[in-house]
């Protein structure tokens, strides 16, 4: 299931116009904030009328400076993000008039400092846990991101503003939360590849109407195609959830040749799939004990138990009928790593396949991971 | 091929040494090991060459595998060799079972249950606990490899704690440099690969059967060295050299188990 539309927007192709549409917001002294992470709340970058400029962070070109800086044996994630600041290459860094970082690794909180050095670089202090304490101590870092916005603009924000962006923010996860769950469907209705790359690329249009719109279109598109032309047919494609660290920087080298090998990526459990989609913003409590509820509940494996993601990846098992279990970790990520451990239990106790990659950004291992994907398909293949 | 294939040719084209299969009726017919040397496709014809003299090319039906698979323009289909190993492992031993290859590239663990190939591991990023570190140490030593497991067999190991090939040669290199025995020198190499295929096996879990395949198999110093390091003896058989290509024989004449 690799036909990607005629009109299919690389995600080159969407970083790129996203230049423009950021340039052109600057020019009419339009506030602009880089994020890097799905635990910041973009409902207050929305009220404070900023957009959210997702940072540059998925390519190995930068590493090489980043290393003069940084130690070699890091998550190529950090790394690239410290490398594009450093040489100065990611046009959506340039245009942040702040960045917004969040303790979601030691690596992260401590690369952010030289990072400060470069711009302002705003940390949330984001607890490990998920008890009473914790989630008070992130009530009070959502409150703190707001004054801090409210300080550096010079601005008010109102608890109206607030409710606005949180139902409009909603929406926007419901639309993509809809076009992922298209992978629920048998025999799939859309390449993974499309899924993650239009995702991500999405994440450039900084109209969350229009992103709606666009999405909401496209998932009604691949609905009726499904229905005309899939519906009831047989399938004999493995059906994959990937799972693990964020995939951008290495979805060609994995995701795009497991599905050239002959399977089919169904079901994300990651940050940029459904693991921040799946739970909105309660709209009917207080703001923020709302969006401090939500974004702590987000299964990142920085969080210590995170039970609920080994819960969430068996449900979905269920729920996307699949096959196998790819889980992705970048080359340095502890937690992820560490926690792989679980998360191959939980697979292979509902008698799953399961097969671990740990990799960076560069080609050297292109491969050996094509030989392990084929033995893993070759086992799927009983 | 035309005919009604007769022949089920398995190709292994290994880093190191590329060892083929030839079955008849679910028997083995004929096999055969040659170097690889540095142009896969020039071995690749080479084999092609021998199944000819020897008669089989004309009814034949072809799967090749190992790490020079892609090599092999006239198969008819290619398998990994994870799949190979556990079906030509399989075929061997008759036994769910953890099978450890050591190869000139990467090690590899397979979970073999019920003749599939249920999990697997591959340490393929570093030579360390490879038959290449044993390679690169034996011309260090300057000896071949049979003469390197003879002269560890005969040696007290040193210890080489370096994790890393290249700075585990500057380690052999002092030792030599120090006046060490060459015996002793190459027994801590066979040590150091059995310690790191052990740390590799401990980490994956094992069945109750332990096999190993792979070129290694042929030195019993090594599969001493590897059972004591595990803690559990470890089998082997003279064919396990070959089960990769066996596996893949297997295969190409759609079968699970030998006549």
């Amino acid at each position: 299931m690799l036909n990607l539309p005629a009109n299919f927007e690389t995600y080159a192709e969407a970083r790129k116009a996203g230049f423009m549409k950021m340039k052109e917001i600057k020019d009419n002294g339009g506030r602009i904030v880089g994020v890097y992470c799905s635990f910041v709340p973009q409902e207050l970058l929305m009220a404070a009328g900023a957009a959210a400029a997702p940072l540059c962070a998925s390519s190995d070109e930068p590493i090489p400076a980043a290393e003069t800086k940084l130690p070699r044996n890091l998550c190529p994630l950090i790394k690239a993000s410290y490398g594009f600041a450093l040489t100065d290459t990611c046009p959506y860094f340039y245009f942040s008039d702040f960045i917004v970082g969040e303790t979601t690794c030691d690596g992260k909180r401590k690369m952010f400092e030289l990072m400060n050095e470069l711009k302002e670089t705003y940390v949330m202090q984001l607890p490990h846990s998920r008890d009473e304490a914790a989630l008070r101590s992130w009530t009070g870092e959502v409150i703190r991101l707001k004054e801090k916005l409210e300080d550096f603009y010079h601005i008010t924000i109102t608890e109206d503003q607030i409710r606005d962006a949180i139902r409009l923010k909603n929406h926007e996860r419901r639309a993509m939360l809809g076009f992922l769950e298209l992978g629920k469907l048998n025999p799939a209705p859309i390449s993974g590849y499309e899924m993650g790359t239009r995702l991500d690329g999405l994440g450039f249009n900084f109209d969350l109407e229009e992103r709606i719109a666009i999405i909401e279109e496209r998932t009604k598109e691949v609905l009726a195609d499904w229905e005309a032309n899939y519906k009831g047919k047989e399938n004999s494609r493995p059906r994959l959830l990937i799972t693990g660290c964020p995939n951008s920087g290495v979805r060609d080298k994995i995701i795009k040749t497991v599905e050239e090998l002959g399977a089919d990526v169904v079901a994300f459990d990651c940050c940029n799939g459904t693991r921040e989609k799946v739970e909105p913003v309660d709209e009917n409590m207080p703001i923020y004990d709302a969006l401090a509820k939500k974004y702590l509940n987000i299964n990142c494996s920085v969080m210590s138990p995170n039970n609920s993601r080994m819960q969430y990846i068996d449900e979905m098992i269920d729920e996307y009928q699949v096959d196998g279990v790819i889980e992705i970790i970048l080359q340095a990520c502890h937690t992820y790593n560490i926690e792989s451990h679980y998360v191959k239990q939980t697979v292979t106790n509902k008698g799953k396949s399961y097969l671990m990659i740990e990799t960076d950004y560069s080609q050297a291992d292109k491969g050996q991971i094509l030989t392990r994907l084929e033995a893993f398909l070759e086992t799927l293949e009983k | 091929m035309s005919t009604t294939p007769v022949y089920f040719a398995g190709i292994d084209i290994g880093s190191t040494a590329s060892k083929t299969v030839v079955l008849k009726d679910g028997k083995i017919e004929d096999y055969f090991v040659l170097p690889t040397g540095w142009n896969g496709r020039e071995t690749a014809n080479a084999i092609l060459e021998q199944l000819k003299t020897r008669g089989y090319a004309d009814a034949m039906r072809c799967v090749a595998t190992g790490y020079g698979r892609i090599c092999v323009d006239y198969a008819d289909k290619i398998v990994t060799e994870i799949t190979c190993h556990g079906k030509g492992g399989w075929a061997i031993f008759k036994k769910n079972m953890t099978i450890i290859d050591v190869g000139g590239q990467d090690t590899k663990m397979i979970k073999v249950i019920d003749g599939q190939v249920a999990d697997f591991l591959m340490n393929d990023k570093c030579a360390a606990g490879t038959g290449k570190f044993i390679e690169v140490m034996a011309t260090r030593l300057g000896a071949d490899l049979n003469e390197m497991y003879e002269m560890a067999a005969h040696g007290q190991p040193l210890a080489i704690s370096a994790m890393c090939t290249v700075f585990a040669e500057s380690e052999v290199i002092s030792h030599i440099g120090s006046g060490e025995k060459r015996e002793d020198i190459a027994a801590g190499v066979i040590h150091s690969v059995a310690s790191r295929v052990a740390n590799l096996a401990a980490r994956f879990g094992l069945e109750e059967n332990i096999v190993l395949t792979g070129g290694l198999c042929e030195s019993p110093y090594f599969i001493q060295t590897l059972s004591d390091k595990i803690g559990h003896p470890v089998e082997t058989d003279a064919f396990a050299r070959y089960a990769g290509a066996l596996g893949a024989a297997l295969t190409a004449a759609k079968r699970r188990d030998l006549e």
